[in-house]
């Protein structure tokens, strides 16, 4: 049963294991001053995980393990890079953290999502993915409501806790339908039986319909990102920016599989579907962040209509869709990290989380007023920051598959999204604080935040630039899902 | 391979500007020191690029660097400049070259003139947008035009949000940047769909322009997708009906950046719109040329005629941009080789002419406090280089014989006369006004006795301003005087793109 490619193939989910018991063993050992530090050794611990499967764990011919539960392919293992990635820095941005920074658990429930969402990546059995996303969902419902004593935090942690949980039911019953009428749970087999021919067209949409609802929860597309702002809002901020990431990028993952891999037949359904969601998801995201003060408020819209952009690629529904989409999540997760990783760091120092806050921020630190303006520029869209390759990629597919209306719907919402990330600027750049001298209120950054957030910048900045490794992993991916 | 040229020349700005960034924030001298030495390096660089195609070769794409970037989408970076972008490269070099000059300033606590206020982040924000502008001027591939294009966009952004005028700068920055942006993403849209058109038709997966000329669009395809990837760039040159972001934008900038905006920025607009629009969808040219022609008449004329009416030096300034780009726009839309030719000089001649005209608005504002004409006078007393500079200009502007103006004005208003006599007759009222409103102004602002409030506190431009001014002067009183010198090298180019709208 232990064969070295079955060992191999979930590499990183064992060493994501090992540290997590490392981490509960240890802890109790340090003194409560020390315990931040297991933020090192979550982040690093992280990295040498990345390198090990990198050396060792990485991939060939696409092969089922397992007993048909997991697709150890390269799509999975990018995916798995990138999860990982967004751990390390999300563990890194959480350990100056005043309340959950200095507490062993925090860590501990972040690898277990973390070991969640690896194995949504490559599930290819309709149990295992279900199992995969329970557990990368209930220590996230756990890190929302993290702030016991915080009504923010116990609100929006107990808001996800039931949505989801309703969400998770309706995909269930979406599974447990796949399930009735093709009498398998292994996905490729589900694509044979589930097809045109001996499934009426009613029953496919209602199917679809309830597998949509269930991801496009986890996605937060519109109509089902409503508890993402006020979950975003009151989790701590580091857990919002990988709710925001890992979470969303794990959703895509799975929808991107179960809907390519299972149900490729009814594809001219749920393309159709998925065009409507994007289109809605883009346009409500971006209005609704429009009016937002708050800038966690404005980061959890802005990423409710980043998902609409990424869909683009998924209702493509062809190779370079695909990779776009891989792309896409690549450049929006090292992107928005960014985003609120600098957030959490001016919180930290002011307390503060208006977007009138951060007038004269670039007086009061430079370098993190540039971070700001790589993070902002690339989520808007502009070169040479992620953010813009990776929406051509995402628009040429769109293009490619005859959905030029949709394109044309992203494009006036980019215009929208312009609008108010500059806004943000305007207030880093331009305006000054009131009746303050700037020199007198410096915003320092700790040693894991200069790290993370210098690390991410750079990575904003290359993946906008030399694109074509990223690119080249991304195609690879893509390429297996079509063959 | 050979020396890579146009990469240094593209990508010295943008290193610069990292270096800048990396400099401590409390020594002003030294960051602008450095800020010089990068754009007299890239200057030369430009000279030596541009004496090199005069003297050497003369023909087709020269310079020619290509590096794969992405072979899986065909998207490689691909420089080379021919007759048509080597002048506005070097027009590029200049602009860079003087507006560093200019922002230098004089930080003598009664004058502030120039960049006080974090100079640091002003020219690293200003290499950056130099670096795009470049990277399009040299770009034959699509994608990394667009690439560049865009990075020439936002950093005005920031740049006029922060060091602008304080009453419109807000308003101004974001009206330009959308007006803009939304004009780029338009075009995208028409780019990818030729991606796709060459694909289905050649099999071939390429951003590559060169391949794209020939890659067979339909005529219908043409006529369909002209006018959004020729109007999306031609926002960005001031075209009407959507010039209206040009004038406050011009006005609310500070006075280099002015000078990049029309100087250079205003022509990457017409150079996109041409290199793009024109010379991948010519049968859509040919279609819509009529259409494009009456726009620019309407802006030759009205935006003249605005300029003439203005009470701001510098809203006259930018609405005489307008009339000038429309003259840009009119010889482009003629489709033949005079009209083509003239409009290339006229790009050249007005990036040069105008970005003096705000390098003197901006020594004068500096010093005075105030642009509105009513108020000035007498500034040929306590300022005679920038005044002679601001004539110098204005003879250019007004098209005289001997400047540079005249060279490439003559050329458009014939091409046009070739296809349409009625618009030529037309679009020459613009000189008339142009001539009554820059030599009006010239009389008030320079020659009229000085206002009291005035008197005693203006005091003469610096050493590096009148550098700036003998600069611009040259080019344009040397291309007035020896048109040889730039016309045959743009004719060179001109004969490529008559090839592509098929011979006549």
């Amino acid at each position: 049963m232990f064969t070295p490619l079955v060992f191999a193939s979930i590499l990183p989910e064992i060493l994501i294991l090992v540290l997590g018991i490392l981490i509960l063993i240890f802890e109790p050992f340090w003194k409560e001053d020390q315990r931040r530090n297991v933020g090192w050794l979550t982040a690093g611990g992280l990295f040498i995980a990345m390198i090990v499967s990198l050396l060792f764990g990485r991939p060939g011919e696409a092969v089922t393990v397992l007993g048909g539960m997991i697709r150890f392919d390269w799509l999975g293992f990018f995916f798995k890079m990138l999860f990982m990635f967004a751990g390390a820095a999300t563990a890194l941005l959480l350990m100056d953290h005043d309340r959950a920074g200095h507490r062993g658990e925090s860590y501990v429930l972040l690898l277990a999502s973390l070991l969640g969402m690896n194995l949504m990546a490559v599930s290819s059995d309709l149990v295992m993915l279900y199992l995969a996303i329970e557990t990368a969902s209930i220590p996230l419902y756990v890190l929302s409501g993290f702030l016991l004593n915080d009504e923010r935090s116990t609100e929006g942690g107990f808001k996800y806790l039931l949505f989801g949980t309703v969400a998770s039911t309706i995909m269930l019953y979406g599974f447990s339908l796949l399930f009735g009428f093709s009498g398998t749970t292994n996905l490729s087999e589900i694509a044979a039986m589930f097809t045109t021919s001996n499934i009426s067209p009613f029953v496919g949409f209602g199917v679809i319909i309830l597998l949509a609802v269930g991801l496009g929860f986890k996605v937060s597309l519109v109509p089902f990102h409503f508890w993402a702002p006020d979950v975003y809002q009151g989790a701590p901020t580091p857990i919002a920016g990988y709710l925001s990431t890992a979470s969303k990028a794990a959703g895509l993952a799975v929808v991107m599989r179960l809907f390519f891999a299972a149900l490729p037949d009814f594809a001219s359904t749920w393309t159709l579907i998925f065009a409507a969601l994007a289109a809605i998801t883009m346009t409500v995201g971006n209005l609704l962040a429009l009016p937002q003060t708050n800038i966690k408020r404005l980061l959890a819209y802005s990423s409710v209509s980043h998902a609409g952009y990424a869909l683009i690629g998924v209702v493509a529904f062809n190779q370079l869709g695909a990779t776009s989409v891989v792309f896409y999540l690549a450049a929006y997760i090292v992107t928005n990290l960014l985003a609120f990783g600098l957030v959490m760091a001016f919180s930290r120092i002011t307390g503060l989380e208006e977007i009138t806050d951060y007038a004269g921020l670039s007086r009061r630190n430079p370098f993190m007023a540039l971070m700001m303006l790589a993070a902002f520029l690339s989520l808007a869209g502009m070169p040479p920051f992620g953010g813009f390759v990776a929406k051509v990629f995402v628009f040429a597919a769109g293009v490619q598959a005859g959905y030029t209306w949709l394109v044309v719907v992203g494009i006036i919402n980019s215009i929208i999204g312009v609008y108010y990330y500059l806004n943000v600027l305007k207030y880093v750049y331009l305006y000054r604080m009131p009746n303050e001298d700037e020199e007198q209120h410096p915003v320092p950054l700790t040693r894991p935040y200069t790290i993370a957030l210098v690390v991410l910048t750079i990575g904003v900045i290359l993946v906008g630039t030399v694109f074509a490794p990223w690119f080249g992993w991304a195609s690879d991916g893509a390429f297996l899902l079509f063959n | 391979m050979n020396f890579p040229i146009l990469s240094i020349i593209t990508f010295l700005p943008i290193a610069a500007g990292v270096l800048i960034l990396m400099m401590p924030a409390g020594r002003k001298n030294e960051t602008r020191a450095v800020a010089l030495a990068a754009a007299t390096l890239d200057l030369l660089l430009s000279g030596w690029v541009y004496l090199q195609y005069l003297t050497q070769d003369m023909t087709g794409y020269q310079f020619i660097e290509q590096y794969n970037w992405l072979p899986q989408l065909g998207i490689s970076l691909h420089f080379g400049v021919d007759g048509m972008s080597a002048p506005l490269v070097l027009l590029t070099g200049i602009v860079m070259f003087t507006g560093v000059l200019i922002s230098w300033g004089d930080d003598n606590p009664h004058v502030m003139a120039g960049i006080q206020d974090r100079p640091r982040e002003f020219f690293a924000f200003l290499f950056l947008l130099a670096g795009g502008v470049f990277g399009v001027f040299v770009s034959l591939d699509l994608f990394m035009l667009f690439f560049f294009y865009e990075i020439a966009v936002f950093p005005m952004y920031l740049l006029i949000a922060i060091w602008g005028w304080v009453k419109t700068r807000e308003y101004a920055a974001m009206k330009l940047t959308l007006y803009l942006f939304i004009g780029s993403v338009v075009a995208l849209v028409g780019a990818l769909a030729m991606y796709w058109v060459q694909y289905q038709n050649t099999g071939v997966l390429s951003f590559d322009m060169l391949q794209m000329e020939s890659a067979g669009f339909s005529v219908a395809f043409q006529n369909l997708w002209f006018l959004p990837v020729f109007l999306g760039f031609a926002v960005l040159g001031g075209i009407w009906p959507f010039h209206n972001w040009s004038p406050d934008g011009h006005v609310a900038a500070p006075t280099a950046v002015s000078m990049f905006h029309a100087g250079v920025l205003m022509k990457l607009g017409a150079f996109a719109a041409l290199r793009v629009g024109v010379m991948l969808l010519p049968e859509g040219a040919k279609t819509w040329a009529p259409l494009i022609m009456g726009f620019a008449a309407i802006a030759v004329v009205y935006g003249a005629y605005i300029a003439f009416v203005q009470t701001d030096l510098k809203y006259m300034i930018g609405f005489s941009s307008v009339s000038h780009m429309g003259l840009v726009m009119l010889g482009i839309s003629t489709l033949n080789a005079t009209g083509l030719t003239g409009a290339g000089v006229q790009m050249f001649s007005h990036g040069v002419m105008t970005a003096l005209f705000f390098a003197v608005t901006g020594m004068i504002y500096d010093r005075s406090h105030t642009r509105m004409i009513p108020e000035l006078g007498g500034m040929m007393k306590v300022m005679p280089f920038a005044a002679v500079g601001f004539i110098i200009g204005g003879l250019v502007s007004m098209g005289m014989p001997g400047f540079s103006g005249f060279v490439a004005e003559f050329p458009i208003f014939m091409g046009v006369w070739q296809e349409q006599w009625l618009v030529a007759v037309i679009a020459s009222i613009s000189i008339v006004i142009t001539a009554a409103y820059i030599m009006m102004n010239i009389r008030k602002v320079f020659f009229s006795p000085m206002p009291e409030h005035l008197e005693g506190h203006v005091g003469d431009v610096t050493v590096l301003d009148k550098v700036a001014i003998v600069t611009l002067c040259l080019f344009m009183v040397a291309l007035g005087m020896f048109p040889s010198i730039m016309v045959p090298m743009v004719e060179t180019g001109v004969g490529y793109i008559m090839n592509l709208l098929g011979g006549a």
